[in-house]
């Protein structure tokens, strides 16, 4: 069941990204797994929205989907449009047309995810032969000024290095460089600073912050980290299980979280905190498996305020204001 | 190795289609072979000088045939295939020991003897073991038994690498500690506890081996250097039926068919085999 | 890289030497002398002959001399061709297995490569099974089944194509016999694409280039094939060395001239020098190759390549 977009999107343009009733689905021998068992959620032109949730929960599932970067054996149902385009089932050479130039991501782990025999400036310049029809000097020109852009030092020995001759921080800001070479209107970036350590992961969420600054493009940011989603989107999507239970303003979200599994997150969340704490919080108990039925809601085993009603009754989405949402029988309150 | 995996992999072979299909294949030929002698009463030697090379036919009594020398080749045909078959079965016992053997004790031993031992088998693989045949052929004659030393030859190399692999991999752990804390000895270890471990990979190995074997001394007779008159294998049979192709098509047609089959059935047992043990989904 | 080469000469050279000395050896100590068949001829003419042959030295005079003139490529008279030299029939031969031997290892790339690369992009489709249904068949049945087979079939039945025989230019005489040299190493070859690709493609590289909106053609000629490939690289010397073996039966049984052919004959009239000589030469050719064939391995595999 899926909410009615956010009075924010209705007010200006049509919102960039528009995921409706999505889910996605794998057969494996013989039973049905549900990786994303119904998401719906809007991207508003130039916004920044970030979706947080354990590792399972099914965030980086949705936005593969939307790509079409699954694997044959998934199926996908429901919608994902752009720019009011219907991605999902679009045929291979349409939606090149669309991936890397108007529509990017960026990955998690930078060594696997660049071609380790070839160059930098290759994995650059290629995008911007493919989708501009350049010529490989014209844009090995531009690779060199990317570089320069996302603050990778000594640029023009870097662009005939390979993968390996560089630092995870520098791998990264190359992810980020191809995924602008052809100036999307849309980044996703799925778990970008995951693989790094603390320092480096600051500077490239400064990087993200710089380049929205510059071109006011809009980026979906993923993570289980709620501190790095929280320093750079304005918007958050909280999903658990395949499902999203809660969305709202960022500001909004960290004050007064309205679902127990936020409220949850927000504690647990060590670059939240400033004073130090004498014992970690943490969340006891696993997410439940895509493989197994839904029965009731999802985080009724972990939650501390469960009743008998959570256990068989699937709470809706649900709207509590003009921009929020939350997916519970017994919200917190504000 | 537990009990789990070798129904695992049971199962695994079971739903292999292909593999299936190959065993009952192997069954049927090696039934055939045992049995041509009962089904048809003619004999391996003699000659029929009334019939020679005769196209096949159920009229007269020679079903596949007679050869230029008058002799039935039904007969022929599968006596070649129980001598080859027999090599392949004998020569790799042989080779499989020796193999198992070489390899459990330089992946257990290490050090230097393993060294030595693995330099060894650097050497030897330096060169294709026909050539090396061939060449012991030349300096040493004809003799039946550069052929079995070479046709065992054949597998052991590979064999004994593969057990080091796995018993390196093996020593490791902590069970071999442990009998060797309780003073059992070397052998003993290697006895009880190395080899039925090893066994998995070694059984699939084992599987594959088998028709290099038979192919290497198919390959052998049917130049001349391997299986000597008037003993028949399938290459000295196949070796005939290509000379006398445009006369007498049929002499050829049989053997060669009957190993096509043997060796191909082989393969795909072993294939299915590997697959049923491997579990990385590369298939 | 250039560490590992020599490295791997380093390795090679020795090899060969051994190769050289224990097949000399082995020779000369062997029961029986290469004239023990000719028993009847009297003892003045043997003793001449011995002499001729070097024969009378001892044994260890007899290596240096070898040796010495093995390095002058001089292999010395074979022992049955009576009016050739090793060297002459060694000249003869092998451009002829050159050619065969080439134009098999080329086609057996130009075809496999592709036709494994087919049928992982259409992982379990009808091309798929289809494809490694006929790559088992060429991995199991043998050249010296297969060449028969097709000279029955092309030659005897249909009259396409000669099932023996050879000349210089023509390449009619060439057809079946590559044909059947051909499709055991074209097979492994078009099994190992295969699996080499489907690991590939599953990697998360290739998932990036994906992303980029990269058209499939490129995603494979420059993303994944280059990865895909080293199992094939891996493959190339005992691809060479499936050849060699295989050209002695193609050789024979096909009539061509090559050095296989003269190899198996000298096997079968115990010419000591023709096969001394053979066995060096592909000892070397083998050595050789294999050589290149790391290097290639070396260069395509990003572990070896880029190792510190």
């Amino acid at each position: 069941m899926s909410a009615a977009p956010t009075v924010a999107a209705t007010e200006r343009a049509p919102p960039i990204l528009r995921v409706d009733a999505l889910k996605v689905r794998y057969a494996l021998d013989g039973a049905e797994i549900a990786a994303v068992r119904e998401v719906s959620l809007d991207v508003a032109v130039g916004e920044c929205l970030g979706i947080v949730g354990e590792s399972g929960s099914g965030k980086s599932q949705m936005v593969l989907a939307a790509l079409g970067l699954l694997a044959s054996n998934a199926r996908t149902l429901g919608s994902a449009r752009f720019e009011g385009k219907e991605l999902l089932g679009l045929p291979l050479a349409a939606l090149n047309r669309i991936r890397g130039s108007k529509l990017s991501m960026v990955f998690q782990d930078p060594m696997t995810s660049l071609t380790p025999h070839l160059r930098i400036g290759v994995q650059l310049a290629e995008v911007l032969v493919h989708h501009a029809g350049a010529t490989w000097s014209h844009a090995q020109r531009a690779a060199l000024d990317m570089l320069e852009r996302v603050r990778v030092p000594d640029a023009r020995r870097r662009l005939r290095q390979y993968p390996h001759e560089l630092s995870g921080g520098m791998r990264q800001r190359v992810m980020i460089g191809m995924s602008l070479m052809c100036e999307p209107k849309l980044v996703i970036a799925d778990e970008p600073t995951s693989a790094l350590d603390a320092t480096v992961q600051a500077q490239i969420l400064a990087l993200l912050r710089e380049v929205r600054a510059q071109s006011g493009l809009s980026i979906v940011l993923i993570s289980h980290d709620l501190g790095a989603v929280a320093s750079l989107a304005e918007r958050i999507v909280v999903m658990y299980a395949g499902r999203v239970v809660e969305s709202a303003p960022t500001m909004e979200l960290l004050r007064a979280p309205r679902h127990p599994y936020t409220s949850l997150l927000i504690e647990c969340a060590p670059s939240l905190h400033r004073p130090r704490l004498d014992r970690m919080p943490c969340l006891l108990g696993l997410p439940p498996s895509p493989r197994d039925a839904e029965i009731g809601c999802a985080f009724a085993p972990r939650c501390p305020r469960v009743t008998d009603r959570c256990r068989v009754q699937r709470p809706p989405l649900r709207r509590i204001d003009e921009v929020a949402e939350v997916a519970c029988h017994h919200p917190l309150a504000p | 190795m537990s009990a789990t995996l070798w129904r695992g992999a049971a199962e695994r072979l079971r739903a292999n289609s292909a593999a299936v299909a190959a065993i009952w294949l192997l069954a049927i030929l090696v039934l055939l072979a045992l049995a041509a002698p009962a089904l048809n009463p003619n004999s391996v030697e003699t000659l029929d000088w009334s019939r020679v090379a005769y196209a096949p036919g159920m009229a007269h009594a020679h079903w596949f045939g007679t050869d230029r020398l008058g002799r039935d080749l039904f007969v022929r045909t599968f006596e070649g295939a129980r001598t080859s078959m027999a090599v392949g079965l004998v020569a790799g016992a042989v080779s499989l020991s020796l193999g198992l053997g070489f390899g459990a004790i330089a992946g257990y031993v290490g050090g230097r003897t393993d060294y030595l031992m693995m330099r060894i088998i650097e050497i030897l693989s330096g060169l294709p073991l026909v050539f090396f045949v061939i060449f012991l052929t030349v300096v040493i004659g004809r003799n039946s038994y550069v052929l079995y030393a070479s046709v065992v030859a054949v597998g052991w190399l590979t064999m004994a690498r593969i057990v080091r692999g796995q018993t390196l991999s093996i020593r490791r752990r902590e069970f071999i500690e442990a009998a060797v804390a309780g003073g059992a000895g070397p052998v003993r270890v290697i006895w009880k506890h190395v080899v039925p471990n090893v066994l998995g990979p070694v059984a699939v190995y084992a599987t594959l081996m088998v028709p290099q074997i038979i192919l290497f001394e198919s390959f052998l007779s049917f130049l001349g250097l391997g299986t000597q008159e008037p003993h028949a294998s399938l290459g000295t049979l196949i070796a005939e039926g290509a000379g006398e192709m445009e006369a007498a098509p049929w002499i050829l047609l049989a053997p060669g068919i009957f190993l096509a089959l043997l060796l191909v059935s082989l393969n795909v047992l072993g294939d299915g085999l590997r697959d049923a043990f491997d579990v990385r989904e590369t298939a | 890289m250039p560490r590992y080469f020599l490295k791997r000469l380093g390795a090679a050279i020795p090899t060969l030497f051994i190769i050289v000395t224990l097949s000399f050896f082995i020779t000369r100590l062997a029961p029986g002398g290469p004239f023990e068949e000719e028993r009847s001829l009297p003892p003045e003419i043997m003793a001449n002959l011995q002499r001729a042959y070097g024969l009378d030295q001892p044994v260890w005079v007899q290596y240096g001399r070898y040796l010495r003139a093995i390095s002058h490529g001089d292999f010395g008279p074979s022992f049955r061709y009576k009016d050739f030299t090793v060297s002459e029939l060694i000249a003869q031969g092998l451009p002829v297995t050159l050619e065969l031997g080439s134009i098999a290892m080329a086609l057996a790339l130009a075809i496999g490569i592709p036709l494994g690369t087919l049928a992982a992009l259409r992982r379990h489709s009808a091309t798929d099974h289809v494809a490694m249904s006929l790559a088992v068949l060429g991995i199991a049945i043998p050249s010296f089944v297969v060449l028969p087979l097709l000279g029955l079939i092309f030659g005897i039945t249909l009259h396409w194509l000669p099932v023996a025989g050879w000349e210089p230019k023509s390449l009619r005489y060439l057809v079946l016999p590559v044909i059947a040299l051909t499709l055991p190493p074209l097979a492994y070859i078009a099994r190992l694409t295969r699996g080499g690709m489907l690991e590939t493609l599953g990697s998360p590289f290739i998932r990036t280039a994906r992303a980029k909106g990269l058209p499939l053609r490129t995603i494979i000629g420059r993303h994944a094939l280059r990865p895909a490939l080293v199992p094939v690289a891996g493959y190339l010397a005992p691809a060479v060395a499936s050849i060699m073996t295989g050209s002695l039966v193609v050789e024979s049984i096909a009539g061509l001239p090559g050095v296989g052919r003269y190899l198996v004959q000298g096997a079968l009239n115990r010419d000591y020098t023709l096969v001394l000589g053979m066995v060096i030469l592909y000892s070397s050719v083998l050595i050789g190759m294999g050589l290149v064939v790391d290097l290639l391995h070396a260069w395509l595999d990003p572990r070896v390549r880029f190792a510190r």
